[in-house]
């Protein structure tokens, strides 16, 4: 029924979504490319003329850098751990009969929806504020002394505060991939005496992996570039100054465009690393 | 799929469940009694649960000071305004790409699909300066437009796969029994994409509400919605803790609710299809 007719309109139906897109792609990132090739100071000269591949050389070679790349992969790789193991627990554990199911995944999917830098100030100030916090009068509870969170324990509250707010998520889809799990053959193995240690290897984890990649691969993707829980916790020091707050604070804070912008080359780059992965599987999907 | 299982097997699952829900719900459960304590009753020692005297003064003293209706007011026309825009651009493309699917379609998703995946600070600073240039710093057009753009390649995948289960053979048989191409449309496909493109708005307000890049970075005092609101609260403010969580509740109250009916969708529009 694809008349030439209904073609001409297809892509005219298309095009406002196409040309956005790629006007949104195309023109920001042409200037970033540009600008990570010129000295650019915009309160110190403005545009100083071409700097060949010096931005790039001397943000790889800033002493920030390497500690940058260490706080982005401790944290992604952390957050992504503990989503995902608990994900999968939970997610077993809302499949099984219960009383009032529904109201419980409602308890579990709240905290995706609260906004992150509600979350952050939340969790800084009410949970680990080392006077007052929660956290604090739990550990006095127990007569420990007071962990001073966010100074001593910098990466690991981070990565607690986002795994927080990313668990629903891995939760919500682990559940849904849980849910099409073929009932006859779990049974079966189970009449067979398989123990439920077995079962969950052999059968249940490998049904969950293709959804487990999902949730690796999306959540990387939004990790690499969480922002707002740190802007409003510990504003990048204590070592939690991840790559993408490294360059914020380049373009932003200092001002030093054509270095910030070879940082986020870099970024771009290993974002669609990542990315490729990403829509491997997705298109498969696309074909089925 | 009910299975059967013992009563008391049942009873354990329930216990575990709920404790462990409550746990994961505690910090939002926390914040919302809090602000309903004075402050000094926020911060005694030990931490007070249920029995204090509950109060709405904290509200009052939010309001009065931070004028939260006007940042509650941009952050409604922001997520509400890029929604609409964004479902407007992505209506018809999705539509075409479902019912005229063409070799290229797929290619098309994708590359939609590889635009978000680009990283907001890698692309931080040509768009703040198209801003300046164009006027559009800290105020709500450019950031509706901004938050319509990185939403885009969600809503349009998202209706995409709903109109993809619209059956075609339908739109024939109605064909067939004479209905015209305006009749077609209102009457057969509109009612059958509607559930779709309502959860695709759900999601896309609930992102846009809650995204905290662009509206930190884009905004200062005139144009802020509730998260750069309650980013203002990092400062030695947020030490008021009864007013700190009277603030985030009111921030988080209207996205929690809706965000509750759009659990299931939610699944559909964040893995981009790749698990139903």
């Amino acid at each position: 029924m694809a008349t030439r007719h209904s073609r001409s309109a297809a892509r005219i139906m298309m095009a406002p979504a196409v040309i956005l897109l790629l006007g949104w792609m195309l023109v920001p990132l042409t200037m970033t490319l540009w600008f990570s090739f010129r000295k650019f100071l915009p309160l110190r000269g403005g545009d100083l003329g071409w700097a060949g591949f010096e931005n790039y050389v001397r943000f790889v070679s800033s002493s920030s850098f390497w500690p940058s790349v260490q706080a982005t992969l401790m944290i992604v790789g952390g957050v992504l751990v503990v989503t995902v193991i608990l994900g999968v627990l939970l997610a077993l554990l809302l499949d099984q009969p219960m009383w009032g199911q529904g109201m419980v995944r409602v308890l579990v999917i709240a905290p995706f929806f609260v906004m992150p830098t509600v979350s952050a100030l939340v969790w800084k100030n009410m949970f680990m504020d080392p006077v007052n916090g929660v956290l604090a009068h739990l550990w006095k509870f127990f007569g420990a002394t007071p962990v001073e969170w966010l100074s001593q324990a910098s990466l690991q509250s981070i990565i607690l505060i986002v795994s927080w707010q990313w668990l629903p998520f891995a939760t919500l889809i682990l559940l849904t991939a849980v849910q099409s799990l073929d009932r006859e053959q779990l049974e079966a193995a189970e009449m067979d005496g398989a123990p439920s240690l077995k079962r969950f290897w052999f059968i249940i984890l490998p049904h969950l992996s293709r959804a487990i990649t999902v949730v690796i691969l999306i959540q990387t993707i939004f990790l690499l570039s969480i922002f707002a829980e740190i802007f409003v916790t510990t504003q990048g020091s204590f070592g939690t100054k991840t790559l993408t707050y490294l360059i914020f604070q380049r373009v932003l804070e200092s001002q030093n465009v054509g270095l910030g912008s070879a940082g986020g080359i870099y970024a771009i780059i290993l974002a669609n690393i990542v990315a490729l992965f990403l829509m491997r599987i997705v298109g498969r999907s696309l074909d089925a | 799929m009910a299975r059967a299982v013992t009563p008391r097997r049942k009873a354990l699952n329930t216990l575990i469940a709920w404790a462990i829900g409550l746990m994961i719900f505690f910090p939002i459960l926390w914040t919302i009694l809090t602000s309903f304590k004075s402050e000094a009753q926020a911060i005694n020692d030990p931490p007070l649960f249920l029995f204090f005297d509950w109060t709405i003064e904290n509200y009052g003293v939010v309001q009065d000071r931070s004028d939260y209706m006007r940042y509650l007011w941009n952050s409604v026309i922001i997520a509400g305004g890029s929604t609409l825009l964004g479902v407007v651009v992505a209506v018809p493309a999705a539509w075409s790409m479902a019912f005229v699917p063409s070799k290229r379609t797929k290619d098309i998703l994708l590359w939609m699909l590889s635009t978000k995946m680009l990283p907001a600070v890698g692309v931080l600073y040509p768009i703040y300066l198209l801003f300046i240039e164009l006027g559009l710093l800290d105020t709500r057009t450019g950031l509706v437009i901004v938050l319509m753009l990185i939403n885009l390649p969600i809503i349009v995948w998202m209706l995409y796969t709903y109109f993809k289960e619209i059956p075609v053979d339908i739109l024939e048989a109605a064909r067939m029994d004479g209905a015209t191409l305006r009749g077609e449309i209102l009457h057969v496909l509109m009612p059958m994409a509607v559930p779709g493109i309502a959860s695709t708005i759900l999601l896309s307000l609930i992102l846009a509400w809650n995204e905290a890049f662009w509206t930190l970075n884009l905004t200062a005092a005139k144009a802020g919605p509730l998260t750069a609101f309650i980013a203002s609260y990092s400062s030695p403010e947020g030490l008021f803790f009864a007013k700190l969580s009277a603030a985030s509740t009111m921030a988080i109250a209207p996205i929690l609710i809706l965000g509750w009916f759009s659990q299931k969708q939610l699944v559909r529009g964040l893995t981009f299809g790749a698990v139903k």
